[in-house]
Order: structure tokens, then C-alpha cells, then sequence
């Protein structure tokens, strides 16, 4: 067996185990797209941002009991009376610049001590926030809200939101058509290292 | 010459071939099946979902993954920021399977996960409603290194392109200490509560074809003493 030639094998093995060591280490699993943010500072009301969805282009799902026609097309929505005022909606989420950045679901229930509407914002290459929204709309017709949680880049931030409905935005030409517009005003807040 | 070459070459071959094996096979990792919350003196909910997504009400992706959308007219997210995200409507069901709310999960890829630590990495969070009850936020970090390890590979593997079994773990990854997901109450009962929770999943078949086919999940979270039921002794104290 010709010494040199084992070594040289060995010498390969290392320098394998290596590249493909550096390989793993260098070459990312998950490559995430994302859009620049499109952020506003507000004198003493932290980073405002406008995110919008457009309907009815943008709208996944109308999860509700009554909802005629179905939509996606072929929905199976359950008919459990526990259900019954329930409204479940998802939707792709805009930025100011009309680019798709995220998923969102908006859900509105009724009960007798009152109703809540509430907001998810999944936003890939940022993180998620969680909205509580008023259920009665303000006198300028925003429904306003508060940031309840956020996560990763929104970790810790507080903050409002208003939610307006702006009817025919969007050049859609159908009367339901229009724009669902959600302002954010989040601010981080600083953590205490004591 | 030639010979000294071809050892570099076929040296190196079996060099990576040795690392790729090791970080795949890695023995330090292992599957996660006790749940940071069995050790916990607070009540814990559990909610369980079928994983498979022609279960769900509505399942929506890139369109072009292994799992197809349910319904198929579903709208698909094919822009390149939510390309690796997955959106999924379910029936929650209680500890004794009766219906109790609906969840809506977000999951997207995370740039975090990374092989030489054993971690494939899923941003998620759940925005479910209990009717009744009230409204939760989940958010967590979940690792499918074990899931493919253990489920996915052996099927690809497999000459019938499928994999049955019996599998159980914990894939919650964090954010939390423990490994725990981060529970944000919005109404209801839960209005103001925060709190800890573990997303388990429960496999018994996977088709490459068709992705998961029996699969459950399962989302304990924990309860604040206040938010727990009372015990029978509780309910005659309080004269219930």
C-alpha cells in the first residue's frame, strides 16, 4: 500500500469534512424576501406605518355562518350554532407602495357582554403583532385600536392602530369593492437592564 | 500523479458525505416528547387540530409546495415575501373533542434555522377564538429538524413513497424560556392574561405526495391559577 497515497486520502477526508462544514455554516436553508419598510416618524407618536388590503382582490377567506357565496369558492364553513357570530377573515397585507408584504386575519365575534374585532398581522421577514380593535367606530369613521403583543421585531413595542374602510379605493369598479386601511403607530419601548 | 488526485477527490467526496450524515443523523439531538408544561401546578388547556390539510377549513400556500391548498380555488400567496408562508383556518377541539373555537395559524420559514445546529425553523402564530371564552395570541418558533428526520426522509426513502408509524414531540422551539411559545390573551377570560404554551404533533401517516395525512396537533396552554376551573370542592365552597 503506498503510504502517500493513504495520506493523500486522509489529507481528502479532512478537507471534505471541512467544506462541508463551511458549506452548512455559509449557505443559508431559508432565503426570506423582503420589502423595504415604508416608515413615517411622528413627533413624540413613534414609527406610523399604513398597511392596506384590497378588496376584493386581496381577501382569502370570509369565514361566517350566512357568508353567500363562499369565499374561497368550495368553503366549508362549519354551521355550529356556536359559531353563528363569528365573522373569520383572512387577507393579503399591503404596504404603501401596493406590494404584497404579509397575511393578516381580522376576527369579529358578538356576545351578549359586547364583541370584539381583532387583527393578526404576519408580517415573513418582520414578525407579528396582535391588534384589540374598538367595535364602535370613531365620529371620522376610524375604528381605533392598541397593539396587545407583538413578535420579533415587534417584541416589546406598544402602541395604536386605526382601521378605516375607504370604499371604490384601489380603481376596483365593483360596489363592494374598495380598500381596508390599517395605520400603525408603534414605538419600542426601552427594556430595564437593572 | 492521476492517483494522488483521485485520493484528494474520492477523500473529499467521502469528507462530505461524513459531515452531511453526522449533521443529519446528529445523536446530540434528540425527539423533545416531555412538554416544558408537565411540570407545572397550573391547569393546562389543550386545543388539538388535525394537521392535514384537507381537514382544515382553509389551508393556503406558495401553490407549488408538496401540499396542495384545500379548497384548491383558494387564494395562494405566490408574491416572494410570503412565498414560504402557509395560512390555515381550524376547528379547535377541546380535551374531549368537542369543537371549541377556530384558530388561524401563520407559519413562514425562518432565516434563523440552520442545519449545523440541527434546526429547521418555522415562524408561527396562532390567532384563535373561543367563543364564549375569548380570543389568544400565540407566537413561537418551531423546529421540523426531528419531524423531517424522523418522517419526511424515511418516506421519501421508503419505495411506497410514504411513511406510517407512531410519533410524538414537542416542536415548540421558543421563544420563551423552556422552549415555550408566548401566549397573549385578547378578550374574554383571557383579556390581559400572558402566559406559556408548547405545540405538540402527534403523526401517525405522511405521503410525499400529499404531505401529512394523520397527523394531530396539539396546543397546551397554560392557565393562570385565576383563569383555572374550580375544583368540585372549589365549586361546594363557593356554593355552586
Amino acid at each position: 500500500m503506498d503510504k502517500t497515497l493513504l495520506k493523500t486520502f486522509i489529507i481528502g477526508i479532512f478537507l471534505g469534512v471541512a467544506a462541508g462544514a463551511a458549506g452548512l455554516y455559509f449557505t443559508p436553508l431559508v432565503e426570506q424576501a423582503r420589502e423595504r419598510s415604508i416608515v413615517d416618524v411622528t413627533p413624540n407618536g413613534g414609527n406610523k406605518e399604513v398597511f392596506h388590503a384590497n378588496i376584493p382582490d386581496d381577501r382569502i377567506l370570509i369565514g361566517a355562518a350566512d357568508q353567500l357565496p363562499a369565499v374561497p369558492l368550495g368553503l366549508d364553513w362549519p354551521s355550529d350554532e356556536m359559531f353563528a357570530s363569528t365573522r373569520t377573515e383572512l387577507f393579503k397585507i399591503r404596504n404603501a407602495e401596493d406590494l404584497v408584504v404579509g397575511v393578516a386575519s381580522r376576527i369579529a365575534a358578538t356576545s351578549e357582554d359586547g364583541g370584539i374585532i381583532e387583527w393578526t398581522l404576519h408580517l415573513p421577514a418582520r414578525g407579528s403583532v396582535y391588534l384589540l380593535m374598538q367595535p364602535a367606530l370613531s365620529e371620522d369613521s376610524f375604528r381605533l385600536g392598541s397593539l396587545r403583543a407583538g413578535s420579533r421585531e415587534f417584541s416589546g413595542w406598544v402602541g395604536s392602530v386605526a382601521e378605516r374602510w375607504l370604499a371604490g379605493a384601489g380603481g376596483a369598479e365593483s360596489a363592494l369593492a374598495g380598500r381596508i386601511e390599517l395605520t400603525t403607530r408603534f414605538v419600542a419601548v426601552a427594556k430595564d437592564e437593572s | 500523479m492521476i492517483k494522488y488526485i483521485g485520493a484528494l477527490v474520492g477523500g473529499l467526496l467521502l469528507g462530505v458525505l461524513l459531515i452531511v450524515t453526522v449533521v443529519f443523523y446528529n445523536p446530540m439531538l434528540q425527539t423533545n416528547n416531555l412538554s416544558p408544561l408537565a411540570v407545572s401546578d397550573n391547569e393546562v388547556m389543550h386545543l388539538s387540530y388535525s394537521v392535514a390539510a384537507q381537514d382544515a377549513l382553509v389551508y393556503t400556500n406558495d401553490g407549488e409546495s408538496q401540499v396542495s391548498p384545500n379548497p384548491p380555488k383558494v387564494l395562494q400567496l405566490w408574491e416572494p415575501t410570503v412565498r414560504g408562508t402557509t395560512a390555515s383556518v381550524n376547528v379547535l377541539a377541546d380535551s374531549r373533542g368537542r369543537a371549541a373555537g377556530i384558530g388561524v395559524k401563520f407559519s413562514s420559514h425562518s432565516k434563523d434555522s440552520s442545519a449545523l445546529d440541527g434546526k429547521a425553523l418555522v415562524n408561527s402564530v396562532w390567532h384563535i377564538y373561543l367563543p364564549q371564552r375569548g380570543s389568544i395570541f400565540v407566537e413561537q418558533s418551531e423546529n421540523y429538524w426531528s419531524y423531517i428526520q424522523d418522517i419526511v426522509f424515511p418516506a421519501y426513502r421508503s419505495s411506497g413513497d410514504n411513511w406510517r408509524g407512531t410519533w410524538l414531540s414537542n416542536i415548540t422551539d421558543g421563544p420563551g424560556a423552556l422552549g415555550t411559545a408566548l401566549v397573549a390573551g385578547g378578550s374574554g377570560e383571557f383579556a390581559g392574561v400572558d402566559s406559556v404554551a408548547v405545540e405538540a404533533l402527534s403523526a401517525k401517516a405522511y405521503s410525499v405526495d400529499l404531505g401529512p395525512v394523520a397527523m394531530t396537533g396539539e396546543l397546551s396552554i397554560e392557565l393562570p391559577p385565576a383563569l383555572a376551573a374550580p375544583t368540585p370542592d372549589e365549586q361546594v365552597s363557593q356554593g355552586q
